[in-house]
């Protein structure tokens, strides 16, 4: 449910305000844990109602892989959650382009859907979000 | 929109990303570490004028002064203060930190 | 304007918090509002009452407890972050109060801007 807003009159007003979110990815799982921590983020933010888009640059692509097998580790392989977030009505999930490629990856190697998009969509993209998030 | 970069080129590729992304006419910040990129004289050099033809390129200048090489800022990067830094997050809706 | 801040990570490791809290400051000065500043991943540890820096070097948590007493700033640490790193009512430093990650996404609704300090 939506927090409770103030009268703000910069970002036109009462309960209600939708903005443009826009949640960055750009490390890889397990090595550190802003991939987990960024994800929690993303899901907490389903409570909104807010226009949330994700999106992997650089090594984030790496955090959509299929095949996790974190047993070795032990560490909670937390990869199925990204299949979650389509039920949390969080569906804009952006690729880079050139990320993939550069790691010879293509949308097949990942668990969910996405869109696949150039530097120059994503960047297009980035200009016309009001809150960018990243971990 | 406003872009910061905070890391080194030489440590990450935050800035290859950025500069990869940032679209003609947005403007682009380097505090930290980044500010090494806002130096003369390194691999990186020709990246930032290359860049700075399209974007409005900043540099945090008491991250420049803390690593000795305030007086090495390639000139046409703007130098600005904590209270610059701030102004140009006002300006700008769209803010990117690239960490 | 109303500034939001997210700090994610600890004093002295990294350089953040100190960009963090300088722009904090910076934008006071200006007559600008800090709404709030929420401290994720590492960040949490600026929240801790325990650290104990050189006599000679800044006191990172002191001063982020001093600017939200002056100022009346919302210091806010992730409870999930937190509780993960040892971070609890009973080590919490004065000013600081721990919540749901929720906060951030409200500051993001609330605030002009949302500005990133990490790594």
């Amino acid at each position: 449910m939506t927090a409770p807003m103030d009268d703000d009159e910069s970002s036109g007003g009462a309960a209600g305000t939708v903005k443009k979110f826009m949640f960055v990815n750009r490390r890889a799982p397990y090595g550190t844990i802003y991939a987990l921590e960024g994800l929690e983020t993303v899901l907490i933010s389903a409570a909104f109602d807010q226009d949330v888009s994700m999106v992997f640059v650089d090594d984030g692509v790496y955090e959509l892989m299929k095949g996790q097998q974190t047993k070795a580790i032990e560490v909670k392989n937390f990869s199925p959650t990204y299949r979650a977030l389509e039920g949390y009505d969080i569906e804009k999930l952006y690729v880079e382009q050139e990320s993939l490629a550069a790691r010879g990856l293509t949308a097949e190697n990942l668990v969910v859907p996405v869109d696949v998009l150039s530097a120059v969509e994503l960047g297009e993209l980035m200009e016309q979000q009001d809150v960018l998030i990243s971990c | 929109m406003l872009h910061i970069v905070n890391k080194s080129p030489f440590e990450k590729t935050s800035l290859e990303t950025c500069l990869r992304l940032a679209r003609p006419g947005s403007v682009l910040l380097l505090i930290e570490d980044a500010v090494y990129a806002a130096a003369r004289g390194n691999a990186a050099e020709s990246k930032i004028r290359q860049a700075a033809r399209t974007l409005k390129v900043y540099a945090l200048s008491p991250d420049l002064e803390a690593r000795g090489i305030r007086d090495k800022a390639i000139d046409g990067i703007e130098l600005i203060d904590y209270g610059g830094f701030v102004d140009l997050v006002a300006e700008h809706t769209a803010v990117q930190s690239w960490l | 304007m109303k500034f939001g801040l997210l700090v994610n990570e600890g004093p002295y490791t990294h350089q953040a918090p100190d960009t963090a809290y300088l722009f904090a400051r910076a934008a006071l000065e200006k007559g600008h509002e800090i709404y709030r500043v929420f401290f994720y991943n590492d960040g949490v540890n600026n929240a801790t009452k325990l650290t104990e820096p050189p006599l000679d070097d800044r006191h990172i948590v002191n001063r982020w407890s001093k600017l939200a007493e002056e100022h009346g700033i919302d210091l806010v640490v992730c409870v999930a972050a937190a509780l993960r790193r040892g971070i609890r009512d009973e080590n919490l430093a004065k000013g600081f109060r721990i919540s749901g990650l929720g906060q951030l996404v409200e500051t993001g609704i609330q605030a002009d801007r949302l500005v990133v300090f990490g790594d």
